[in-house]
């Protein structure tokens, strides 16, 4: 990757290198930080007082409701996404393109808004079977996108070679579609995986208790105690052990294809007499995923009528979400830039260390991280404590590796050789970068900043924990509406948290659309 | 594809500049004061709309639960932006008080508040009241079923028949008291016995929307949700019937909101006014014709004449400023209900 054209260049370049260097390391040191503070917390607390916080039946229900969750919820998220993307991809179902749409879509409706449409529907909801049912409902297109992305990509060849060696239509779907499916597969209930245990509304409204929930109820009833650290603690244990057990199922073994030439496009399978029975599976997921929250919002939005419209409420709301939107994507981003440029550019083994960081730190979930800097800045670091600039920093940390991922295959794709042109041509190494290599990869940053502004727009606990006085986003001020049981006030809320994640929803599924070159 | 991208300098402008906005706004919240705020956000919302009207004060709002808030001033200590700390239940504000925290109160403002709402130290004053109460599903439960003490909901007759929200605040306001009343032991085991007994809410709206919906029997909650539910659409409470404990049980418990000013305050003089105007006639008038429906505390304030008059309820005597939230959450921690 580095052959620089002259010796000068070349010096210059170690330099650069070690600056670039010198700014990916502040970055992954900050996003330590949440770790670093668990582990402070726990030597604090003492052992035995840890040991009486983290070893008590309290705890032990905790674990068992949140591996229930996991166990029934991910395997279900899997199973519904495969079914859709092969209905999708490989066969001739009737309006193909529309489901695939429809089965991304339901990720524009926050988490939090899928619960509040379900005890509208079914006020005596509740426990595991609603959190399984909601939860499956609102994360499933997490593993439906990279497993339809992956089928359409996927070559034919293999699958006709073992149906000419007798494998019935069946047989190959299970011994030769499936396998090379896997990374699509872990990588989706990974990040499913992960959304079960960081998130907090969703469970709360349904009175199902988790880790997250269980660590917003002891923060609020003693702000930062040591109980709550406790439980942070055992919470980013599971999320661990969540990332080790993902990339022990992905192995490495290799699923690209060897030689050259293109995969020739998968012939759809017709499905005669079982197209009507097929058609049922995304009818009735897009009924349950979109139909209910769209019944709910309809029917609050008309029982409140015109006045639950507080424009004077809604307009600032909607004003510091965009602007805590746009802030965090921006800084989001331009802080991914030193990591994803020497990823790319310089990778070494020290390189990769920190990258881990990066993405491990964006795997916890935001109450760790919010946790951490409420103890933080309340104690070392006053003047930013209950400012935006927490909150930002939080956002940064919370939604590093969204940016990050994106931003790598731009600069992937911007040929190094330019850089070097328009350098000889007089420009600084820092101008180069930013007006060669960034120009080109600006498509895939903005396309990672829309990412961070959607997790932004809709995340809870983090806002909650840590925005400065005033402060009144989208998420929260619906959150105060729904916990006051004013579910027609809410709506509006819902609504618009809904229209804003709308383009980004596109964006994802376009994007998914674009990697598999169609 | 080509886009247009400024130049690097104009960049970090740019981003400077979107940084400093926000941390800008949040200098000019200085001028005027910080309340934070544990009482009904929009009881307080009216409150605040009313002072600044009158005085021209401006004032910033953080709201939350009142464990979560006080706690967080003792944290932040010597440094909390707050200037004013309002409650729902006095522990909170007790908790602050004994860390030292809060100034002394004007005489004035004292004067508007009988002796029984406040306690005698004067740092900090009850402004608004609520009683504890069973709500009840009428189609499930007859009067004669009622439990007569609070105390009963302890026994194994009563398990899985009532709901309470035991995370939240109210709830351990009343734990407070049976605490005072009782004693140490006696909480305990009486805390030990709920947690086989209670199906447990997030909120004592939603205890009454369950009870409401025949979910469960009855529940442990304060009086108002029933009656501004009513006020509103009834949707959550129109099977469903109050039972007053009376007779000094600590189930007729009557919680005390209180509001105090920190001696950290870097506008005390607009601080103390904010409470003087909250107790006083302007602040009590809101609470008695808003839609929050809890007790007036103010000397000659009548309650909204929707409400049984506090004279009626037979409260328990407890010295607010005695409510012991920590140790009200340990016994909960040990009892497994946190």
């Amino acid at each position: 990757m580095l052959r620089p054209s002259t010796p000068g260049l070349k010096r210059q370049r170690r330099w650069e290198i070690s600056w670039m260097g010198a700014l990916a390391g502040l970055v992954s040191l900050l996003a330590l930080l949440p770790l670093g503070f668990v582990a402070w917390a726990t030597l604090q607390t003492g052992w035995d007082t840890a040991y009486a916080l983290i070893v008590r039946p309290r705890v032990g229900q905790l674990l068992i409701n949140t591996a229930l969750l996991m166990f029934i919820t991910v395997p279900l998220c899997a199973v519904l996404s495969l079914a859709l993307a092969w209905l999708t991809e490989r066969s001739d179902i009737p309006g193909a393109r529309t489901w695939a749409w429809l089965a991304v879509a339901p990720l524009a409706v926050p988490a939090f808004v899928h619960s509040y449409a379900w005890i509208t529907v079914a006020p005596g909801i509740h426990g595991l079977f609603a959190g399984v049912l909601i939860s499956v409902i609102a994360y499933f297109p997490f593993v439906y996108l990279p497993l339809a992305a992956s089928l359409r990509r996927l070559d034919p060849g293999m699958e006709d070679s073992a149906a000419s060696l007798g494998l019935g239509p069946w047989a190959v779907f299970f011994r030769v579609v499936v396998p090379q499916l896997r990374l699509a597969l872990c990588g989706g209930s990974l990040l499913v995986g992960l959304h079960l245990l960081a998130e907090y509304g969703l469970y709360v409204m349904i009175r199902f208790d988790t880790f997250t929930t269980a660590i917003v109820d002891q923060f609020q009833s003693s702000y930062n105690g040591p109980a709550a650290n406790m439980l942070s603690g055992v919470l980013v244990i599971c999320c661990f052990a969540l990332l080790a057990v993902e990339s022990r199922a992905r192995g490495n073994a290799r699923y690209a294809r060897i030689g050259t030439g293109a995969p020739r496009t998968a012939t759809k399978r017709r499905l005669g007499r079982w197209t009507l029975p097929c058609i049922l599976l995304p009818v009735l997921t897009t009924v349950l995923a979109l139909g209910v929250p769209m019944v709910t919002l309809t029917r609050w939005l008309i029982a409140g009528g015109v006045d639950v419209w507080l424009v004077g409420e809604i307009g600032p709301a909607i004003f510091q979400t965009l602007a805590l939107a746009g802030m965090g994507a921006l800084i989001t981003t331009l802080a991914a830039i030193p990591m994803a440029w020497l990823a790319i550019r310089a990778p070494s083994r020290f390189q990769r260390v920190l990258e881990a960081c990066n993405y491990l730190v964006g795997s916890l979930p935001g109450v760790v991280v919010a946790l951490a800097l409420v103890t933080i800045t309340v104690r070392v670091a006053m003047p930013i404590y209950q400012t935006a600039v927490t909150v930002l920093l939080a956002y940064l940390l919370m939604f590093l590796p969204r940016a990050l991922i994106s931003l790598r295959a731009g600069i992937a794709q911007a040929p190094v050789e330019l850089e070097y042109a328009a350098r000889s041509l007089g420009r600084t190494p820092a101008q180069a970068l930013w007006s060669v290599t960034m120009r080109l990869a600006a498509p895939s940053a903005a396309a990672g900043a829309a990412l961070v502004a959607l997790g932004i727009t809709n995340e809870l606990t983090a806002t909650l924990l840590l925005a400065p006085n005033g402060t009144r986003t989208l998420a929260t001020a619906f959150w105060a509406y729904s916990s006051e049981i004013d579910y027609a006030a809410a709506a509006p809320y819902a609504l618009i948290m809904v229209l804003l994640s709308l383009p980004m929803t596109w964006l994802l599924y376009t994007q998914s659309k674009r990697t598999s070159g169609r | 594809m080509k886009f247009p991208l400024p130049s690097l300098a104009t960049a970090i402008a740019m981003g400077t500049a979107m940084l400093a906005a926000p941390m800008m706004a949040n200098a000019q919240s200085s001028d005027g004061i910080v309340v934070y705020n544990a009482q009904h956000a929009s009881l307080n919302k009216d409150w605040v709309a009313g002072f600044t009207k009158e005085t021209g004060i401006k004032v910033t709002i953080r709201n939350g639960g009142d464990t979560e808030l006080g706690n967080q001033i003792v944290q932040e200590g010597k440094n909390s932006p707050a200037d004013v700390f309002l409650t729902e239940n006095s522990p909170a504000i007790a908790l602050v008080d004994s860390a030292g925290l809060l100034a002394p109160l004007d005489a004035a403002t004292l004067a508007l508040v009988p002796a029984n709402f406040r306690p005698d130290h004067g740092r900090w004053i009850g402004i608004a009241a609520r009683s504890t109460v069973f709500v009840y599903n009428r189609t499930k439960m007859t009067k004669e079923q009622l439990p007569k003490s609070m105390l009963d909901l302890a026994n194994p007759s009563w398990k899985g028949r009532w709901a309470a929200s035991p995370t939240g605040a109210d709830f351990q306001a009343i734990v407070g008291a049976l605490l005072e009343l009782k004693g140490e032991p006696a909480t305990l085991a009486w805390l030990k016995s709920m947690k086989q007994n209670v199906t447990a809410y997030k909120g004592n709206g939603s205890v009454l929307k369950a009870v409401n919906a025949g979910q469960i029997e009855g529940g442990l909650i304060y009086h108002y949700y029933l009656i501004s539910d009513q006020a509103r659409t009834g949707e959550n409470s129109n099977n469903t019937e109050t039972h007053y404990f009376r007779n000094q049980d600590p189930g007729a418990f009557l919680s005390i909101s209180g509001g105090g000013v920190l001696a950290t305050s870097k506008h005390p003089s607009e601080a103390q006014a904010f409470v003087r105007w909250v107790a006083g006639k302007g602040g009590q008038a809101i609470l008695r014709n808003g839609d929050s429906y809890e007790y007036t505390v103010g000397k000659g304030q009548a309650a909204n004449a929707k409400l049984v008059q506090i004279s009626e309820l037979q409260a328990p005597q407890v010295d607010p400023s005695k409510l012991n939230s920590k140790k009200v959450s340990e016994l909960m921690i040990q009892a497994g209900l946190l």
